[in-house]
């Protein structure tokens, strides 16, 4: 028999893909770079704008079973338009910062797998099988590997990408050999149909089975979250990737891995979530405390990102870590607890496109993200960006005046203790302190003043008895970021009665000011920036969108 | 939107515009920034003295609340986090608020005449404005969660005063404040939805006057409170932060971080510990009481070994947090009015002492004791005002720093265990002992032999005015302790009657 087919319900996907076809079709036509990415631009604009206007209509389901036409694999219901919505302003948004680093790189290939991402992440929000979320998940992931190479004669960058490829094809393929082991003991690939057939219950025999299988099908989408232990690619494919790429994964592409996480444990292994709850709550403690732990050691910005990122995604995860308590399994539960994870992801997505957009600022041009060290004062020299990336890593933090951030964890505490977890609830509070020592340490130093050169040890008189650190101080800063990063920190010249004759320091290998930001990239970090406060005052928004769209 | 209303927001809003506006100026108008930050500053001071003048005037009704604002206003923020705008004034608070927007006032006022080394005063009087919103707003809010953000909102601007502006360790300084600052907040935010989970409103006059909480519940989040606020009062032995904040802070900033800052963390412990918890806070008042007079006696004994000005001085809040504290362990109303009464006068005094150390330490270049020697001979009004300040803080009868203490002792005897006598007892001892270290400070720096020369013996007019107002309060609270007890009595009778 024929199907009908949907296609208002296909709308939004159908624009993603012409998008990337008309990205590449541009390039080879025209091969103007500002066209190429207004064409991606308007592609990227038009596709929120239709997932938009489909989610404000009627759900709409596609591709059903011709015997069970509950059984769908395309639903186009608020969730999805949220998540569709998102895929497309990131991108959008991640396009905009992209204009300085497209100065060096191929830009209709950028843009064309840009937008094939894009496409994948779109059809990752409508999708209900297993099948089709997997698919549209490695459509999501593989222009990725070639974003992160595509920097020419770079090591770190054919490193990061070739790490990000080897890691990923692996935890695809553990996702589907979990996807097929579990089709063989229940028989089904529908989300639906999955959690009717556990709750009718699963033969004794295939019981040990469907168990491995959920838990190869949590590993591989951990992969995709970066949730520790499927972390170790994130670091060196964020910091080999431009920076604008990095913004993307650490955006995009780990709300893809959230997204797929929550519609296989909310949609099809809700009868389950006693078998999993624990799964879920080990992955996100563990992921947020490595995170924050090996985020204190890094030196270099992107790096420190990717850590932080990776913590971030502990975040993200442990309110579903509630469904490890009988009483964090019941719906009421489930709503506070799926609606947190949805809300911290959308909050986490802006401050980190502001994160990230400041570093691509302050570096310019197709400069990676450099040593922290370089950033020291950065702030005084160009205060704006400064002062946005400033915002965004206290709101990381979460701390006001990153209030978004602060409201994000909020939440998190607010749906564990409702669920009854509340030692989960101590662990994220305290990992939240851990996190302040990072952010913190990188803010301060955006605002310090420039180093003095090194006086030669014999020729210049030593003006004061040098602040000579105490043991103490060195006991105290020590673990914030090894000897190096606490003996850099402490070292930090004062103006003494010598001052007035010191030249002023050589500005080390760093930022330029705010004065070649191009447009493009001040707008989208502007306007990263401008979301991040207005849903810091008016968390209620972003709250009940994530009501909304509880799957 | 009624006048009162209207005070309270403007008390908030006021400091918070004038800090957008510091910041928004254009970078070289200086001056001009610090003195628009002042105006803002003065005007919140006027805003929130004026609080006290449209108040209800009649005696306070017994209507089953045992919190009963001034005014209030209650707007709806967050619904999903159970998150009210709520804010309001009572007897208990408003001297805390009136006491924060004078010193903020008298701070900014400060920075006009004198910047401290380490970066620009706009962004210091920025920052400070900054820090009164916070600290205000935790006086103010009537709503847990409301509460906690504002809490929040105090720890990076004080931060970043104590990390630019600060002395030699400030790094160092400013990062154990932080840390140890945040690890109490969020322990806060954890007990704060134990509270909001259990009885599914955050309203804090709705929960002082309900028995929605369970026993079990509330002693789970006094615990988490408590820890909280033991951080911020500081309470021995969670107090390692204050001496390392107080001494590298700039001399506005210690004056804020003792003045009203420590007091966020003892009106917490009133509003949220006995109000809320009040099962908690009885089930944990003896070991309260310990640590307390643990606190007033070490703070002490540290202090006799000091050798250096303004550590002393931070060193001696310990201590006279430990008098505030044993009162509230007491939750009798002569406690709790102690506690009051402490606080306002701890504010008053020790503000004005680090006003002095600072003084003192830019005019000799040294804050050590044992260089320091002869003060009276080169600067007479100096010794004078630091010979004022350090009896005032010593507890004589007639300034502000006595009925703290004596409430305090008073109470812990009219508990009449024998814990709490021996507490009292040895509270007393430890106010002796107080006596010592401030007498052997004005023995060190005062008198002996004139060991160096100060740059510039007298006082200049801002300094004058700055501290003038510090001097007559101390003095006003000493002779006349009905300014805040008169006010405070109802609330606190009400507020100790919910304690079982």
């Amino acid at each position: 028999m024929i199907q009908t087919i949907d296609h208002v319900a296909l709308l939004p996907a159908y624009l993603a893909a012409a998008t990337a076809v008309l990205a590449l079709v541009t390039d080879l036509a025209l091969a103007r770079r500002q066209v190429t990415v207004a064409v991606t631009a308007t592609g990227a604009a038009a596709t929120a704008v239709a997932a938009w206007v489909v989610g404000t209509g009627p759900v709409r389901e596609t591709f059903c079973l011709p015997a069970a036409p509950d059984a769908c694999s395309y639903v186009a219901d608020q969730t999805s338009a949220l998540m569709a919505v998102l895929f497309a302003l990131l991108t959008l948004g991640v396009l905009g910062l992209s204009t300085g680093a497209l100065r060096s790189l191929p830009t209709g290939e950028y843009c064309f797998l840009l937008a094939a991402s894009m496409t994948g992440g779109v059809a990752l929000a409508y999708s209900r099988d297993l099948i089709t979320l997997i698919v549209a998940l490695e459509t999501l992931t593989l222009p990725l590997y070639a974003l992160v190479g595509l920097k020419r004669r770079s090591l770190a960058s054919a490193q990061g990408a070739v790490t990000l490829f080897v890691v990923s094809v692996v935890a695809t393929s553990v996702t589907l050999l979990g996807a097929a082991l579990l089709y063989a003991s229940t028989g089904v690939v529908h989300l639906n149909q999955l959690a009717a057939a556990l709750t009718g219950g699963v033969p004794a025999e295939l019981q040990t089975l469907a168990t491995v299988s959920v838990v190869l099908i949590l590993a591989g989408l951990a992969f995709k979250v970066a949730a520790v232990p499927f972390h170790a690619w994130a670091p060196a494919a964020y910091d080999g990737a431009p920076v604008p790429v990095a913004a993307y994964l650490s955006t995009a592409s780990k709300l893809g891995g959230v997204v797929a996480v929550l519609y296989v444990v909310v949609l099809g292994l809700r009868p389950w979530l006693d078998v999993i709850g624990w799964v879920l709550a080990a992955l996100a403690i563990a992921t947020m405390t490595v995170g924050n732990l090996v985020a204190l050691r890094q030196r270099r910005v992107v790096r420190l990102l990717a850590w932080s990122s990776v913590a971030q995604a502990g975040y993200i995860l442990a309110p579903l870590g509630v469904f490890a308590v009988a009483s964090g399994r019941t719906d009421e539960a489930l709503t506070l607890a799926v609606t947190a994870t949805i809300a911290y992801a959308i909050f986490y997505v802006v401050i980190e496109l502001a994160a990230f957009g400041s570093v691509a600022a302050m570096r310019g041009g197709d400069a990676d993200g450099g040593e922290i060290e370089a950033y020291r004062g950065a702030a005084r020299r160009a205060p704006l960006v400064g002062a946005a990336f400033t915002l965004a890593l206290i709101g990381l933090a979460g701390l006001p005046p990153g209030l978004a951030g602060m409201f994000a964890k909020v939440a998190v505490i607010r749906a564990l203790l409702g669920g009854g977890a509340g030692w989960l609830a101590l662990i994220v509070a305290i990992n939240a302190v851990i996190g302040l020592v990072y952010y913190l340490r990188v803010a301060a130093l955006l605002y310090s003043t420039p180093p003095e050169p090194e006086p030669a040890p014999a020729a210049v008189p030593v003006p004061a008895p040098a602040p000579a650190p105490a043991p103490e101080s060195t006991r105290v800063t020590a673990p914030v970021g090894g000897p190096a990063a606490a003996a850099a920190a402490e070292q930090e010249p004062r103006p003494g009665p010598a001052a007035g004759l010191a030249v002023p320091a050589e500005e080390p290998e760093g930022p330029p000011g705010s004065s070649a930001v191009p447009w493009a990239v001040a707008a989208a970090l502007a306007g990263a920036t401008l979301v991040a406060i207005v849903i810091g005052f008016a968390p209620q928004l972003v709250l009940d969108l994530a009501t909304l769209a509880v799957p | 939107m009624s006048a009162g209303q209207m005070l309270l927001v403007a008390t908030l809003a006021v400091p918070a515009l004038g800090a957008a506006v510091v910041a928004l100026l254009p970078r070289r108008i200086e001056q001009g920034a610090r003195v628009t930050g002042t105006v803002a500053a003065a005007l919140a001071f006027l805003a929130s003295a004026l609080l006290y003048l449209g108040r209800d005037w009649s005696p306070m009704i017994a209507l089953g609340t045992p919190v009963q604002p001034w005014y209030q206003l209650q707007l709806d923020w967050v619904p999903w986090l159970n998150l009210q705008f709520h804010l309001g004034v009572d007897g208990i608070s408003y001297p805390l608020v009136v006491l924060t927007t004078l010193l903020t006032f008298l701070c900014c006022l400060f920075t006009i005449y004198r910047v401290p080394e380490g970066g620009r005063g706009r962004s210091l009087v920025a920052l400070l404005l900054v820090t009164e919103v916070g600290i205000v707003g935790t006086f103010l809010a009537f709503d847990l969660v409301l509460f906690f953000i504002f809490f929040e909102v105090v720890l990076l601007p004080m931060f970043a005063i104590i990390a630019f502006w600060g002395g030699e360790r400030r790094r160092h300084a400013a990062r154990k404040f932080a840390f140890y600052t945040l690890f109490g907040s969020v322990l806060l935010l954890v007990g704060v939805f134990v509270v909001v989970g259990s009885a599914g409103t955050a309203d804090i006059v709705a929960l002082t006057a309900g028995e929605a909480l369970t026993r079990p519940i509330q002693l789970t989040a006094f615990t988490l409170f408590a820890v909280a606020f033991a951080v911020k009062s500081p309470l021995w032995p969670l107090h390692t932060w204050l001496p390392d904040a107080h001494t590298e802070a700039p001399t506005v900033g210690s004056v804020i971080l003792a003045g009203v800052l420590l007091k966020m963390g003892t009106y917490g412990l009133i509003r949220i510990g006995v109000g809320v918890t009040p099962e908690g806070i009885a089930w944990a008042a003896p070991v309260l009481g310990v640590l307390a007079v643990a606190a007033i006696i070490i703070g002490a004994l540290v202090c006799l070994a000091q050798t250096e000005l303004k550590r002393l001085i931070a060193y001696s809040s310990v201590g006279h947090m430990g008098f505030v504290l044993l009162g509230i362990a007491t939750l009798s109303v002569a406690g709790l009015q102690a506690a009051l009464i402490g606080n306002i006068a701890h504010g008053i005094i020790t503000g004005l002492l680090f006003f002095l150390a600072g003084a003192i330490k830019d005019r000799a270049h040294t804050g050590e004791l044992a260089r320091l020697g002869g003060l009276r001979e080169n600067a007479p009004v100096l010794a004078g005002l630091l010979g004022f300040g350090a009896i005032a803080s010593l507890g004589l009868p007639g300034l502000a720093g006595f009925w703290g203490e004596i409430f305090a002792v008073v109470a812990a005897f009219q508990r009449g265990d024998t814990l709490w006598v021996v507490l009292g007892v040895a509270a007393a001892v430890g106010a002796a002992l107080t006596a010592a270290y401030f007498l052997r400070l004005l023995r060190r720096v005062t008198h002996g032999p004139a060991a160096l020369q100060l740059t510039a013996p007298g006082l200049t007019r801002p300094e004058l005015v700055a501290w003038s107002p510090l001097v007559l309060l101390a003095l006003a609270l000493g002779l006349l302790p009905a300014l805040v007890l008169g006010m405070a009595y109802d609330p606190v009778t009400a507020l100790a009657g919910v304690v079982p």
